[in-house]
């Protein structure tokens, strides 16, 4: 199983998708569930919506949603000698980007983001990071008119990384949420559960969690969880006292609370007790932390149980990402089982 | 044969950190040894290559230098399954932040240069260019295993692989100063096919980065009646054309200034014009910064010239270069040196 999850991130990992752009993810995400599932369409937004029907033991409607974007760049402008002018797409701080290579458009065409040379650079004692606004992407592009043609108003870019091991992890881009989708197509590849399953592979998260709103609308689930790539902070630092956030190897990460909502009680204590059954190990990441599509599901028509369950993952946001392939694991082994315990009582509905 | 590329590839991959030269010494070695006559390598671990010259001996000789030391990372502590590090040579902390890097422990190990999170950092960190104190590196590795693997004094190189931007630019790692190394290698290819009365010594040197230490050494060992040393320039960039750039694919520059011998400098342009080669003068007042400041006072002093590929970048995991930069130093090389004269000694305009 691990290899099949490991492969799959992989193969999404190193492919591009920043918000807006998701069509290279979902088509290798619906050539791996189409036959899986018994039903699957494309919304208005571009969220892949899929359904398995369970055993019909239960009647209730589940929502997985795991997004397909990844942060990255796009092309607001060009300048006289051939450079490319850029903005962010999704929370990349700036102090990460010189030095990268990325990837521009489709057709993957390299380029680089440099700086003055540090022996030419004037620094009035300046120790902040240059502004996006002062970086420029160079193709190589000799003039003005050879860079909009390679790249025009738009374009996309994403960091040039690919996947690989390291230690006992594994490292790549766009963790932050390709280990959810790699989880979700898992989970779907799987065996039938006694209730409907939604599969839902959003859109647009990077951006304002803007495709798990419309999904949970049209799916009206009877609940929620949202899979993810949360960050770890489980690094050096000066003051050791302050929470990792999450940890590596720690098993999945489950969010009682974060910046976009606050889990329903009796599904926290359902996914709790669930864990504990099973024996899956498992962790409680730090409440307050970053927003999750669970935050835009429980407020959906009049209100849907979510919760967020999270492969931790060493610097989402940035080019390379780390995770360890045992949590991955159990994360799904949590979401089958949360799913497969499932009851109309668990949530209290009549 | 490899192409320009390939060749830069080949070189630019190898890891090569100052005082560890010699995975990438290897690489070089390989492509210099059917292109000359002698090989071998110093006491610092230069290499020395000599290609005979036709006059009889004893011939004069000139001196090609490039250093082949790229600037990297020194492990300073182990901190549970992370690496705190230093810079080794001027890397630039600007732009290390998520950088895959090689560390070169019992066995190499790749790694990355971690960061905090961004969710958890105030607007204020987050903005802030990361302190040497804070770097560290990350292998993925637990603490226990990566104790027996690397110790205090590694070292450690960026991992970066070399790619082709437009117009023939080729961007990536150590193009300072492997872009030199391959304007070398080229040279050594048309001498050979080409008379030269003098002997010529390839010299890929180390711990340029570091203080030019190689060059010295080498220098005085070899005692050549004229060198030339090969090296990058401030390329000019999107956002740096003032005085002191240099454009890119308009030639390699030869430079000037108290620094090189004057009669040096003109036969370099006097070959580059025959030989219809395009070059930007460079004029440098004071401390050229490479291999040719060190070499010029060794022994009793050696007439010293210098080549530049122009170069944007310099020092970021990004260095940028024209392929065909590369390739008209190394013709302006060859012609150089083919066109020295058995008896042409540098002279100044009041000898007689």
């Amino acid at each position: 199983m691990s290899d099949t999850l490991i492969t799959t991130l992989q193969t999404l990992a190193d492919l591009t998708g920043i918000s807006g752009n998701e069509t290279q993810i979902r088509s290798a995400i619906k050539a791996r569930v189409a036959s899986h599932v018994d039903s699957l369409h494309v919304d208005a937004l571009g969220n892949l919506i899929t359904c398995k029907h369970g055993t019909a033991e239960n009647p209730l409607r589940v929502l997985v949603t795991a997004h397909m974007d990844e942060v990255g760049f796009m092309v607001v402008g060009h300048t006289g000698e051939g450079g490319l002018r850029v903005e962010t797409v999704g929370g990349i701080p700036e102090r990460l980007l010189p030095g990268s290579h990325v990837w521009v458009g489709k057709d993957h065409i390299p380029g680089v983001i440099g700086l003055q040379a540090i022996h030419r650079a004037h620094n009035n004692g300046d120790q902040n990071a240059a502004p996006i606004e002062n970086l420029i992407i160079d193709i190589g592009a000799k003039n003005k008119d050879e860079a909009q043609e390679a790249a025009p108003l738009g374009t996309p870019i994403t960091f040039a990384t690919r996947f690989r091991e390291m230690g006992a992890l594994v490292s790549g881009k766009a963790f932050d949420d390709r280990a959810g989708c790699a989880v979700l197509i898992a989970l779907l590849q799987g065996e039938r559960l006694p209730c409907d399953v939604y599969g839902v592979f959003t859109v647009q998260e990077e951006v304002g969690l803007r495709g798990a709103r419309v999904a949970a609308y049209a799916v009206e689930p009877h609940v929620a969880f949202a899979l993810e790539g949360t960050l770890a902070d489980d690094l050096p630092k000066e003051d050791k006292d302050v929470s990792p956030t999450t940890e590596l190897g720690k098993g999945p990460a489950i969010t009682v609370m974060d910046r976009s909502y606050t889990a329903a009680p009796r599904l926290l204590s359902h996914v709790l007790k669930t864990a504990q059954a099973e024996g899956i190990p498992h962790q409680i990441k730090q409440p307050g932390i970053s927003g999750t599509e669970a935050g835009s599901i429980y407020a959906t028509r009049g209100g849907v149980p979510a919760l967020t369950i999270a492969v931790p993952c060493r610097y989402i946001h940035s080019p390379r990402a780390l995770l360890h392939p045992g949590d991955l694991e159990n994360t799904l082994r949590l979401v089958r089982a949360v799913i497969a315990r499932l009851t109309p009582e668990t949530l209290a509905i009549a | 044969m490899q192409t320009t590329f390939e060749l830069l590839k080949t070189f630019t991959e190898a890891p090569g950190p100052s005082g560890r030269e010699n995975t990438v010494r290897d690489r070089i070695a390989e492509h210099w040894t059917p292109l000359t006559d002698d090989l071998c390598t110093d006491a610092m671990g230069s290499l020395i290559a000599l290609q005979r010259g036709s006059a009889p001996a004893p011939r004069p000789a000139v001196m090609l230098a490039a250093h082949m030391d790229e600037i990297g990372l020194i492990v300073t502590g182990l901190e549970g399954s992370f690496l705190r590090v230093h810079a080794l040579g001027g890397i630039d902390r600007r732009v290390i932040l998520g950088l895959d890097v090689i560390v070169h422990g019992r066995r190499p190990l790749p790694g990355v240069i971690g960061s905090r999170p961004p969710h958890v950092l105030s607007a204020e960190e987050r903005r802030k260019i990361v302190s040497w104190q804070e770097v560290f590196v990350d292998t993925g590795l637990p603490a226990e295993e990566l104790a027996g693997l690397v110790a205090v004094g590694d070292h450690i190189t960026v991992d970066r692989e070399l790619v082709a931007l437009k117009n023939d630019l080729a961007a990536g790692k150590a193009l300072d100063n492997r872009a030199s190394v391959v304007t070398i290698t080229l040279a050594l290819e048309m001498l050979r096919s080409r008379q030269h009365a003098w002997d010529v010594y390839a010299v890929a040197t180390v711990q340029e980065e570091v203080g030019l230490k190689g060059a010295i050494t080498s220098a005085y060992h070899l005692a050549p009646q004229i060198a030339i040393a090969l090296d990058v320039t401030f390329g000019k960039q999107y956002d740096d054309d003032r005085p002191g750039t240099f454009d890119l694919g308009k030639g390699p520059t030869i430079a000037m200034g108290p620094n090189f011998h004057p009669q040096v400098v003109e036969r370099l342009k006097e070959a580059a014009k025959a030989e219809e080669i395009p070059y930007q003068h460079e004029p440098v007042s004071g401390g050229s910064g490479t291999d040719a400041w060190g070499i010029q006072v060794a022994r009793e002093g050696i007439p010293t010239g210098l080549i530049e590929i122009p170069l944007r970048y310099m020092h970021q995991p990004v260095e940028t270069a024209a392929l065909r930069d590369i390739e008209r130093a190394a013709r302006l090389l060859a012609s150089f040196v083919a066109r020295l004269e058995t008896d042409f000694r540098p002279q100044w305009e009041d000898e007689a």
